[in-house]
């Protein structure tokens, strides 16, 4: 079963998958832009993934590239989880 | 060859411990670093030399490689920067199996979870070129960079490019860096089911009961430059690789040439490459697995290779105290038999305690000897490796005495 998808639940999965990535978890707030983290595609991809099996949510590539900061990620997954 | 071939910086990761000091300090000290029949890395803690971005991207054998290459780069003096031009410094790495780990953990993830959960970094780790490329990112080395692979020759025939790479004027500096992690249930039930495992987890290697090799991980890693380059930045060389060769058995793919006549036949091309003879020669470090096979068909080709002067010369096995590293056996071997070479010491071989009738060298039995003073200045020795799938190949080392 899919833990609920709360705008905590999904701030706190997010934020532990981007410091396993090596981001510094200082650096990680919710309007840190992402494109200044030190992450790259494979790790978009990979928290792809962690996302889908946490809660569900099947995050598209082309929904992605709109994101601008962490929260917008958090947002959308929250909204995506309905 | 009018400007040598020389080694500025070693470095190593080895079941003895952290360091190319270690690995001799240690072996010369007849530790062995094999434990419950395996040669683990125990002491190894990633974090002490690469970031966490860079760990998580990495398989154990990149980890150790660049650990290593760190050892080594440091070493040579290149820590405040690159010396040469970045588009002519290269890497060779020297690996059999690369991420080997990461491959069969990702399959088994794909197996239980769907292979749509397979982790987006396991291409770029599990490819035996990984280590090359992290390497390369990490000092910013633009020039060819690529892996070789030869089984258990790899970490000697590595030798063999970088020594072209740095005649043919391609590059100033190749760094060579081996590394192999390949001790996991897959890997050591492959090894065992096809008979080349040793039983009782002890490496005899030349003795009476020898009875097949132990795994062993770990990593080495030197930083070759000409002579000339060398000196011009006045850096001290830790020795010369003076010579190099490989012939291949084309006989068996697991078994050696029984006569060594091709293994042999690496060892003259090797010498005659060095511009030396057998008389020249002050120690050989063997391939020496402790394999049935290997033990005689090694101790045939030197004695076919070296002729009279064979049975005068030490030979010893560093596989007797850490295993066989696979791809990386033969470059963390070269770097003990450069630093055997500077203190004169022959290392023992560990474990040789009831010699067999046909095996008559002499094999350094658990203890070390001195290696006699040489006539010119320089002491030399050649080390051999020698591949499943017939790949012989034999490097030739001299140090200032």
């Amino acid at each position: 079963m899919s833990p609920v998808a709360t705008r905590e639940s999904v701030e706190s999965v997010v934020t532990d998958a981007l410091e396993r990535f090596g981001v510094e978890r200082a650096d990680i707030t919710m309007d840190a832009a992402l494109a200044e983290l030190d992450i790259d595609s494979l790790d978009m991809i990979e928290l792809g993934q962690i996302v889908r099996e946490e809660f569900g949510v099947e995050l598209r590539p082309e929904d992605v590239t709109e994101l601008r900061d962490v929260g917008d990620l958090v947002g959308m997954v929250v909204q995506q989880a309905g | 060859m009018n400007d040598s071939v020389v080694a500025t910086g070693i470095g190593a990761i080895t079941p003895l411990g952290t360091g190319a000091e270690t690995l001799h300090a240690r072996w010369c000290a007849g530790e062995v670093g094999i434990v419950d029949g395996l040669g683990r890395c125990h002491d190894f803690e990633p974090s002490e030399f690469l970031s966490r971005k860079e760990i998580r991207a990495a398989d154990r054998f990149t980890q150790l490689a660049v650990a290593a290459t760190a050892e080594a780069l440091s070493h040579a003096g290149w820590s405040d920067g690159l010396p040469y031009r970045p588009d002519r410094i290269g890497c060779v790495l020297a690996t059999s199996v690369g991420g080997i780990q990461t491959c069969l953990e990702q399959q088994e993830r794909g197996r239980v979870k769907g292979y749509a959960s397979v982790s987006p970094l396991t291409v770029t780790m599990q490819m035996a070129n990984a280590g090359a490329a992290m390497v390369a990112q990490r000092w910013g080395l633009h020039g060819e960079c690529c892996a070789v692979v030869a089984a258990c020759a790899s970490g000697t025939s590595a030798f063999g490019l970088a020594r072209r790479l740095l005649f043919d004027g391609t590059l100033d500096a190749v760094v060579l860096s081996a590394g192999e992690a390949a001790i996991t249930p897959q890997v050591i039930s492959a090894f065992e089911v096809m008979g080349a495992l040793s039983k009782s987890g002890v490496a005899r290697p030349f003795d009476r009961r020898r009875d097949g090799f132990v795994v062993g991980e770990g990593a080495g890693a030197l930083v070759l430059e000409r002579a000339s380059g060398a000196a011009k930045r006045g850096a001290a060389p830790v020795g010369e690789v003076v010579g190099f060769a490989a012939t291949t058995d084309a006989y068996h793919v697991s078994a050696p040439e029984p006569t060594g006549r091709t293994a042999a036949q690496a060892i003259t091309k090797a010498l005659d490459s060095a511009g030396i003879g057998p008389a020249d020669v002050h120690y050989v470090n063997s391939h020496g697995t402790a394999s049935r096979h290997n033990d005689i068909a090694e101790t045939r080709a030197l004695k076919t290779a070296l002729g009279d002067a064979a049975n005068g010369i030490p030979v010893s096995s560093t596989k007797s105290t850490i295993g066989h590293l696979m791809g990386a056996a033969g470059t963390v071997e070269a770097i003990g038999t450069l630093l055997a070479l500077r203190d004169g010491i022959a290392p023992p071989t560990l474990g040789l305690e009831e010699p067999d009738d046909e095996l008559d060298l002499n094999y350094v039995p658990e203890q070390p000897q001195r290696l006699q003073q040489p006539a010119d200045g320089h002491r030399v020795a050649i080390s051999n490796s020698f591949g499943l799938g017939g790949h012989n190949a034999v490097v030739v080392l001299r140090v200032a005495a």
